[in-house]
């Protein structure tokens, strides 16, 4: 049985003090009502748990933590997964910006739109490999600064139908990583010097390996996403400014 | 003209002397005045002064204000100022005798008055908001109006100082036809600024009177310490630093006198770290907290309040201090001689540890307006200036 | 023939070789890591290539028979007050390689040094200087959050604390190691900088590389650091420390990110940061989840959530125009501790407009930081940790009389280890082994001797500070924080002394 707890009236240093002490004495499932603004929910927690939250979690949702499983039933404010290290973060909405920075590993699966500089800087080494999936559509600055892990943008779940699939200065600076984008982005809108490429046969793999558990999360089919063709985005050099400077 | 002689910060040596009745029974004048002068030595002629409790028993209730003026436009500035601001009582010159080797004295005059509160203030009618209402009163006539200062502003005493020596002082004001609980005295040896009478000892601000020997090198820091909660050392002295330094650590901060003296002559780290945990963690927040209220530097100091005296050195003894007691009597001064002087055969005489303060309060209920600063008291809460860094959880709702 | 490289043909330093003292064992060779001593195989002598000497002076140390001096290169050009050897070679770099002029440690300019400028007191008769060698002096300094008053009770006839003090660093000397990461400098210089730092009761910093898991022993001695590249950051490394930094910004290069070139990121620098082998490690110009003041408040909390309080948060900025009013509003957005990084701040990589052009002195930015914080009230609340260009001890008890509680050196500590200010750290050669990770460079620094040199310079410095406040009279350092009248100056102007809040000499 998870815990249940109303956490309205509470401050969320008081909230993650609470769910610190549980997780101490054992405690592996909660459920969080009355979640609104409270900042901060599951930072640099380490631990193997699992969390529904009803409501709106506030800035820097699961910052710096290491393990646990938050699904939100709502839409979540910016800084969601901020230098997230591993677990995972399930949004039954939508998201605000800069979902993501930074991000070390664990997953963050957002069934709508996600706001601006999503996924900055995101970093992966060896088998540490962060990943994002979107599945509605991203503002400017999608995975600017990639070092490293997977973006995926699906872009179906939207309820912007007058936007672009992704925003302006798509993976500018990306010098690791891989974006997946389901369907086309005009050129224009990648950063400087990157261009779309046909997946292989590998990126399929991890595509579907990926998707399978996003569409498991949000009870999607999986078939329908992958009626449409994807691109992937990957960076031109390790070293995109390598050029830039005069010794 | 005063102010332009105040662009640097004095420098003195000095003697220092004080006699407190337990009882609070009246010592003559001449008492004290025998042992400053047994210390004359220490001073150069260019300042001395007195300070004396239990004086206007009559007018116990009201501020005694010393007025000291360079001319009588400056003091009637200052009536108009106190007739605008307080109830004024009863005013008079304060009596003076004519010496020779005193020449062109100011105008000293006293005024007992009760300043005039706010409607909200006087409402709850606390001694607490007619006590800041009068300090900043007299910060105010210090610093604006031209030519007059304060020297005494404190319920049932006065101050008594100018350029001479002792025994001259003491006979420009009489000082032979007082009587007081409690008697300090200062003996001057100024380095520079000769003919600045604001700059005689003692320093004052209410009941609180300082007399102090030796230079402070921690000034630059302690001033600026003091002005992050309003005070303005105007004066440019040590020794005003040192009194506000005690308003805010005992008044404001409610610190009990014994750690308020430990504040500004603080334990050293190495004693600090050998002590119990509870007292250690005490020195180490004490020494945190209050490192710009640090005296450092040569000094002994005396200081007086309705209630009590206490002598305080610096914490590796640069200054002497001797204390003694006769009965109800105790005496400290900065040398033996001078407590002989006034009494041959003490019963206890001693010499005070280094940061040790000697604290003698008086027997309670002896005195009218009587204080005591044994016990901590509650902090006066003053407006967070970080409080935004704190969320009050009664207001929280999710943010 | 392709098109010419200006730049090589000016080459800056000459190696001369006295023929008369070489014996040829070609030392030199093998101690240049830019390739200036050439062997020639054929002609079994020793050449010279000067326009790849960066100066650093190593052959010359190293050469066994002292065969070796480098000089300025004699060739000059026709003299020109404006146009000076330096623009006339950095037009040519540009115009051959298109690109931005890089450059590493702080600002090169002859500008004022304030420091310079400053004057100390000592006592004579009216008050005695203390001698510090057989009387107590004190340099113990808390750094962090301070309630205003303290509220006592009486317990059994003992005062005691009602409520206890928040979480503070203590330092037994008020220099602390600047941030310089894992990276920019390699781990021995860490390894000495954290076993120095133990040893003397004060900190060092992590700087924005990650932490090396040999480092983690040294915690209670360690500051790390949260800059906007977050490399290397997890709750580990966040609880690592004592103090986490966020970085926004440093005096060498206020207003862009963090720096590692490319060559300098080796398989053991990719694990940490977790970018690829090779690229440029490079840290965004803003937090990208701080684009305003309540954004920081947000990174701080954060931080102290993700740490349970249990941490204090510095905010380090570089000096800039409105030092004043922002050091104000770190300190109200939560920061236990503000750092403020001036103009000569050092870096390992900067472009040179930057590093040169943009900030202001530290010496005029802790004065007004200082001010403004006494003018709000809230001085006594924070604490203040000054750093850039902070070359001697006596820099250190200026920077603390105009109003800091501690300092930062880096530049200070490389030298000690060896540096000779050659400015070529970005090329990750370093001869020295400092501000290298090649493996068999950092070999030349063994992280014994890092120890050894940082603990011995900080040590005279900690002494020479005790006999200057000795000299003032003045037996403990919480004395000389903001203490002007410490302070005199000597051919500054009346604005200058204003906003240093000093006197002349003489005055």
């Amino acid at each position: 049985m998870p815990l249940e707890l109303d956490i309205s009236h509470l401050h969320y240093s008081q909230v993650n003090k609470i769910l610190r002490d549980y997780i101490e004495k054992g405690e592996r499932e909660f459920i969080l009502r009355g979640v609104n603004g409270h900042r901060y929910l599951f930072a640099g927690i380490s631990a193997e748990i699992k969390a529904q939250l009803y409501g709106t979690p506030g800035l820097d949702l699961g910052a710096f933590m290491r393990g646990p499983e938050i699904r939100v039933f709502g839409n979540v404010q910016d800084g969601a997964g901020n230098t997230m290290d591993e677990g995972k973060i399930v949004v039954h909405g939508m998201a605000g910006d800069v979902v993501g920075y930074a991000m070390r590993g664990g997953k963050i699966h957002i069934y709508g739109d996600v706001g601006y500089r999503v996924g900055i800087h995101m970093k992966a080494y060896m088998d540490k490999v962060p990943v994002i999936i979107i599945g509605g559509k991203a503002g400017d600055f999608l995975g600017e600064y990639m070092a490293g892990g997977i973006i995926i943008l699906l872009g179906m779940h939207s309820i912007y139908p007058e936007r672009p699939l992704a925003g302006l200065f798509l993976g500018t600076g990306m010098h690791g990583g891989t974006i997946y984008v389901r369907g086309k982005v005009k050129e224009s809108y990648l950063g400087l010097g990157l261009k779309p490429y046909a997946l292989d046969g590998e990126d399929e793999k991890i595509l579907e390996k990926h998707l399978k558990e996003y569409c498991d999360d949000f009870g999607l089919d999986l078939s329908e996403i992958l009626k449409e063709d994807f691109i992937k985005i990957i960076p031109y050099t390790h070293r995109p400014y390598g050029k830039l400077y005069a010794y | 003209m005063w102010n332009l002689t105040l662009r640097a910060k004095e420098i003195s040596g000095c003697g220092i002397a004080g006699i407190i009745h337990k009882k609070g029974e009246l010592i003559p004048g001449e008492m004290i005045l025998k042992a400053i002068c047994c210390q004359y030595e220490r001073g150069n002629g260019l300042g001395a002064g007195f300070a004396a409790y239990g004086i206007y028993p009559d007018l116990a209730e009201y501020y005694a204000l010393h007025v000291m003026a360079q001319n009588r436009q400056a003091l009637e500035k200052v009536e108009e100022f106190l007739q605008k601001n307080t109830f004024l009582n009863f005013q008079e010159p304060i009596p003076t005798k004519r010496v020779k080797t005193i020449k062109n004295p100011p105008l000293f005059k006293r005024y007992f008055v009760k300043p005039k509160l706010e409607e909200e203030e006087a409402e709850f009618c606390n001694l607490t908001a007619e006590d800041d209402r009068m300090v900043q009163l007299v910060m105010e006539i210090n610093e604006k109006i031209e030519g007059a200062y304060v020297i005494s502003s404190g319920k049932n005493m006065g101050v008594f100082k100018g350029v001479g020596f002792p025994d001259e002082i003491a006979e420009f004001f009489r000082i032979d036809e007082y009587k007081a609980f409690i008697w300090t005295a200062h003996n001057r040896f100024p380095t520079n600024t000769p003919g600045w009478w604001g700059g005689a000892h003692p320093f004052t601000i209410l009941d609180w009177s300082i007399v102090h020997n030796g230079e402070i090198s921690s000034y630059g820091t302690n001033r600026r310490y003091l002005e992050l909660f309003g005070y303005k050392c105007t004066l440019l002295t040590d020794t005003e630093v040192v009194a506000y330094i005690l308003d805010l650590l005992i008044r404001k901060h409610g610190l009990p006198l014994e750690l308020a003296c430990k504040a500004m002559a603080p334990p050293f780290w190495i004693e600090i770290d050998e002590m119990p945990e509870e007292e250690r963690e005490l020195y180490t927040a004490l020494r945190i907290l209050y490192g710009g209220a640090v005296l450092n530097g040569p000094f002994a100091i005396l200081f007086a309040y309705n209630g009590g005296l206490v002598g305080l050195n610096d914490r590796v003894k640069l200054r002497p201090l001797v204390a003694a007691s006769k009965g109800d009597l105790y005496f400290m001064a900065s040398e033996e001689a001078a407590i002989r002087a006034i009494c041959p055969d003490p019963e206890k005489i001693w010499a005070p540890k280094a940061g040790e303060p000697v604290i003698i309060e008086m027997e309670e209920g002896v005195i009218p307006n009587q204080k005591s600063y044994l016990k901590p008291r509650p902090v006066e809460v003053r407006e967070d200036a970080l409080r935004i860094g704190y969320i009050p959880p009664s207001l929280f709702s999710g943010k | 023939m392709g098109t010419p490289q200006f730049a090589s043909f000016y080459p800056d330093f000459y190696i001369e070789r006295l023929w008369e003292k070489c014996i040829k064992c070609r030392r030199c060779v093998k101690e240049c890591s830019y390739g200036a001593h050439i062997w020639d195989e054929k002609k079994k002598t020793l050449l010279e290539d000067h326009t790849k000497c960066v100066g650093c002076h190593r052959c010359e140390a190293m050469c066994p028979t002292k065969a070796i001096i480098i000089r300025r290169h004699p060739s000059e050009f026709r003299e020109h007050a404006l146009w000076t050897p330096w623009f006339i070679k950095n037009i040519y770099k540009q115009a051959d390689q298109g690109g931005v002029l890089l450059t590493s440690t702080g600002c090169a300019l002859p500008f004022k040094n304030y420091f310079d400028h400053l004057v100390l007191d000592a006592c004579q008769v009216t008050n005695p200087p203390i001698d510090p060698l057989r009387e107590p002096m004190e340099l113990r300094t808390y750094i962090g959050p301070k309630p205003e008053a303290l509220e006592i009770e009486e317990v059994n006839g003992k005062f005691r604390l009602k409520k206890k003090l928040p979480p503070l660093i203590k330092l037994e000397v008020p220099i602390m190691f600047a941030a310089m990461s894992y990276g920019a400098i390699s781990l021995h210089v860490h390894q000495g900088l954290a076993r120095a730092a133990r040893d003397l009761g004060t900190l060092y910093n992590t700087g924005e590389g990650g932490l090396h898991a040999s480092l983690y022993e040294y915690g209670s001695n360690t500051i790390v650091q949260c800059a906007s590249g977050r490399f290397g950051l997890h709750v580990d490394y966040l609880k690592a420390g004592v103090a986490i930094e966020i970085k926004i910004g440093q005096g060498a290069k206020p207003g862009i990110g963090g720096h590692l070139p490319g060559e300098k990121v080796t398989e053991e620098i990719s694990k940490t940061r977790m970018i690829p082998v090779g690229s440029d490690a490079l840290s965004p110009a803003p937090h990208h989840d701080i684009y305003s003041i309540e954004d920081l408040r947000g990174l701080i909390y954060a931080l102290k959530e993700a740490t349970e309080y249990k941490k204090l948060v510095f905010v380090k900025i570089a000096a800039v125009h409105n030092v004043a009013a922002i050091a104000s509003g770190i300190v109200r957005a939560g920061a236990d501790a503000v750092v403020i990084d001036g103009l000569k701040g050092g870096t390992g990589a900067a472009p040179t407009m930057f590093r040169d052009y943009i900030g202001i002195p530290i010496e005029l930015a802790i004065s007004a930081v200082d001010k403004r914080l006494r003018e709000e009230g809230i001085r006594h609340r924070t604490s203040i940790i000054a750093s850039g260009g902070i070359r001697s001890s006596a820099d250190v008890v200026k920077a603390i009389a105009l109003g800091a509680d501690a300092v930062y050196i880096g530049t200070a500590a490389l030298i000690a280890v060896g540096c000779t200010m050659c400015q070529r750290c970005y090329t990750g050669k370093c001869p020295w082994g400092i501000a290298t990770n090649n493996p068999e460079l950092i070999k030349r620094l063994p992280p014994e001797v890092a120890y050894e040199k940082i603990y011995n310079l900080v040590k005279a410095w900690a002494h020479e500070i005790k006999e200057m406040l000795g000299a003032m009279g003045i037996n403990s350092i919480e004395s000389l924080k903001g203490n002007r009248d410490k302070l005199r100056a000597v051919g500054l102007t009346k604005e200058e002394m204003e906003i240093l809040e000093v006197k002349h000499a003489g005055e």
